[in-house]
């Protein structure tokens, strides 16, 4: 807290290192365009081919945004629950939302087939997955709720988010076990992650509810400041503990289910960007560690979706694989050099 | 030390204290009566079990009485909110999952959070009170380390300087010198009599080191199965209350030196 002047300017540098990266994510892909002509597409001027507008606008521009979005949103949810927990290898599933969106998703594609007809039609449009991954969350989130209210420790509610966890699986894998190999594969291709489908108003709705979460992200930060402590002094500062609890339930829910809903399970952001973080720069205030972990997870998630459709190649590489193949040797490489663990 | 109704911090009426869930309740320990004072060291005194921790829990607003009234300062417990309560009654606990990355400083600063703004921004007046604490708790050279540097000797100290700043008439430490060598542990006690005088607070810890609790505190708090009583080390000797402190076939207490000893013959 002291060293607030210093802080403030690795973030305003890690700040200018996003835009270059999103520039880079624009510009890179299986065509590549020079930035000059991303501007002219921007602000609707002379560019040097008409197809690099339509490239740039409608399909490139989204999903940098949607790259930012996901990251920042999925890091926060991390920081939140590891705050929470006070426990390092807390992440935004240990909720168990994204088990609940992947039970969501499993029964609308592999359970369509059960009942045949139309209805097989109806599971491959995007929206009928979206709407089965946010229920799925949502019932993760009512009886995580529930079981927060009945639970006096916390601790308790992580084992319950993992027992969803384990529970959704296995109905997971009975369904999968019942399907014709056409469903199993849509099914798997949803769980590698998307950044790229969606259209600019899917972003809009996605956007909206970042907002909403980081709102009540920002307004927990005294309190999570608190919680560095552990609950019975956060309680003894003022803190009330069940209200606060259900306020970050709220927020991780508001973050990691919306963008699980639009993008499908995307690993290791949530739990890995918190740490990067750390190590990089020793701070515990959430005053700066909340926008230092936004501005993480947003260049994270951009880095791992270069390399995802990496220049020159023709397809995409799955985003949800690209993320720990990237950001696992990241916090590796880091823990070593630096010799211990900071939390 | 005037023990006039102006002075009084904390007083229990016929506390009850204990655990009630659905199989029913679990009283721990009834009528108790207690009444302290500013500036008075007191320790909490009693065998495993007996329901230290719990008396503890209960007069700094964590645990609910079963009945009875916990007054602070005049008022009833149960009517402050957690905001005033916070500005009442500091703890110092052990076993905490504190984050070992955070600074010595911004430890301590965590104490003013009942009284900084909805970001936790600390005014000229909340970085005086750290820099006293720090001052009243000889830590100035460790306010810049982390706290994995620390020994278990200077966490405590930290501990107890972050409580000192959050500045409130009544601190409760829970067993402070576990985990703590014999040097370490008159050395802690030391400085909880030297903050109690200096200060004026009323700082209750409790403790299983009887012999040093004799030594230095102005009262203790002794917990038997029967009866709960507070009363200064010396009283509490000559009325032998120490005696069946706990079972005869170990250990006596000598009245002369005012220790426990361990019976050596056979």
């Amino acid at each position: 807290m002291q060293h607030t002047g210093k802080y403030v300017s690795i973030l305003l540098i890690l700040g200018l290192f996003l835009v270059a990266l999103i520039l880079l994510n624009i510009s890179l892909g299986s065509v590549n365009i020079p930035v000059k002509d991303i501007f002219s597409s921007i602000f609707n001027t002379e560019v040097s081919k008409e197809t690099y507008r339509y490239i740039v606008l409608d399909y490139r521009l989204p999903k940098a945004f949607t790259a930012i979005i996901a990251g920042s949103g999925l890091a926060i949810s991390g920081l939140l629950m590891q705050t929470m927990f006070r426990n390092p290898l807390a992440g935004p599933y240990v909720l168990g939302l994204s088990s609940g969106a992947s039970l969501g998703v499993a029964i609308v594609i592999m359970g369509a087939t059960l009942i045949g007809g139309s209805f097989v039609a109806l599971a491959l449009s995007k929206w009928t997955l979206v709407i089965a991954s946010s229920l799925g969350s949502l019932m993760v989130l009512f009886a995580v709720v529930l079981g927060s209210v009945r639970l006096r420790d916390t601790m308790a509610i992580l084992i319950v988010g993992l027992m969803f966890a384990s529970l959704t699986g296995a109905v997971v894998s009975i369904l999968s076990y019942f399907s014709p190999a056409a469903q199993l594969q849509q099914y798997i291709f949803w769980s590698f992650g998307s950044l790229g489908d969606l259209s600019w108003a899917e972003v809009g709705i996605l956007a909206i509810f970042w907002f909403l979460g980081i709102s009540l992200a920002i307004f927990c930060i005294k309190n999570l400041n608190s919680l560095l402590l552990g609950e019975e002094y956060a309680r003894s500062l003022g803190v009330n503990i069940s209200q606060n609890r259900m306020l970050i339930i709220i927020a991780t829910c508001l973050l990691a289910g919306s963008i699980t809903a639009f993008c499908g399970p995307i690993a290791f952001i949530g739990l890995a960007v918190p740490h990067l973080i750390r190590q990089i720069f020793p701070i515990n205030n959430h005053l700066i560690l909340l926008p230092a972990v936004i501005l993480g997870g947003a260049i994270l998630m951009l880095i791992c979706d270069i390399v995802a459709q990496f220049p020159g190649m023709e397809f995409t590489l799955p985003i949800n694989a690209i993320t720990s193949l990237i950001g696992a040797p990241v916090v590796i490489w880091l823990l070593i050099r630096k010799q211990k663990f900071l939390f | 030390m005037k023990s006039n109704a102006e002075n009084i911090t904390l007083k229990t009426s016929n506390l009850e204290i204990g655990y009630q869930d659905k199989n029913g309740i679990k009283s721990i320990a009834e009528k108790i009566d207690l009444e302290v004072h500013k500036s008075e060291l007191i320790a909490v005194i009693g065998v495993n079990g007996i329901g230290k921790s719990t008396l503890l829990r209960t007069i700094s607003g964590i645990q609910q009485a079963l009945s009875g009234t916990v007054e602070i300062e005049g008022k009833t417990l149960n009517a402050l909110n957690d905001l005033q309560r916070a500005s009442q009654i500091s703890l110092v606990l052990t076993n905490q999952p504190i984050s070992k990355n955070l600074s010595v400083f911004e430890l301590i600063a965590l104490g003013r959070q009942p009284y900084t703004n909805w970001l936790g921004k600390l005014s000229k007046i909340d970085t005086e009170k750290i820099e006293n604490a720090i001052k009243l708790t000889s830590i100035e050279s460790l306010k810049d380390r982390k706290c994995y540097e620390l020994s278990d000797g200077q966490l405590q100290r930290v501990l107890i300087a972050r409580a000192i700043a959050q500045d409130t008439p009544i601190i409760i430490l829970d067993e402070p010198t576990t985990h703590l060598d014999m040097y370490h542990k008159a050395y802690v006690v030391k400085l909880l009599k030297k903050l109690a005088k200096q200060t004026n607070k009323t700082i209750i810890f409790a403790s299983h080191e009887i012999n040093l609790a004799i030594q230095i505190c102005d009262k203790i708090i002794l917990m038997h199965p029967e009866k709960t009583q507070i009363d200064t080390p010396k009283n509490l000797i000559s009325s032998g209350a120490f005696q069946d402190l706990f079972p005869k076939d170990l250990i006596h207490f000598d009245e002369i030196s005012g220790a426990f000893r361990i019976k050596n013959e056979d």
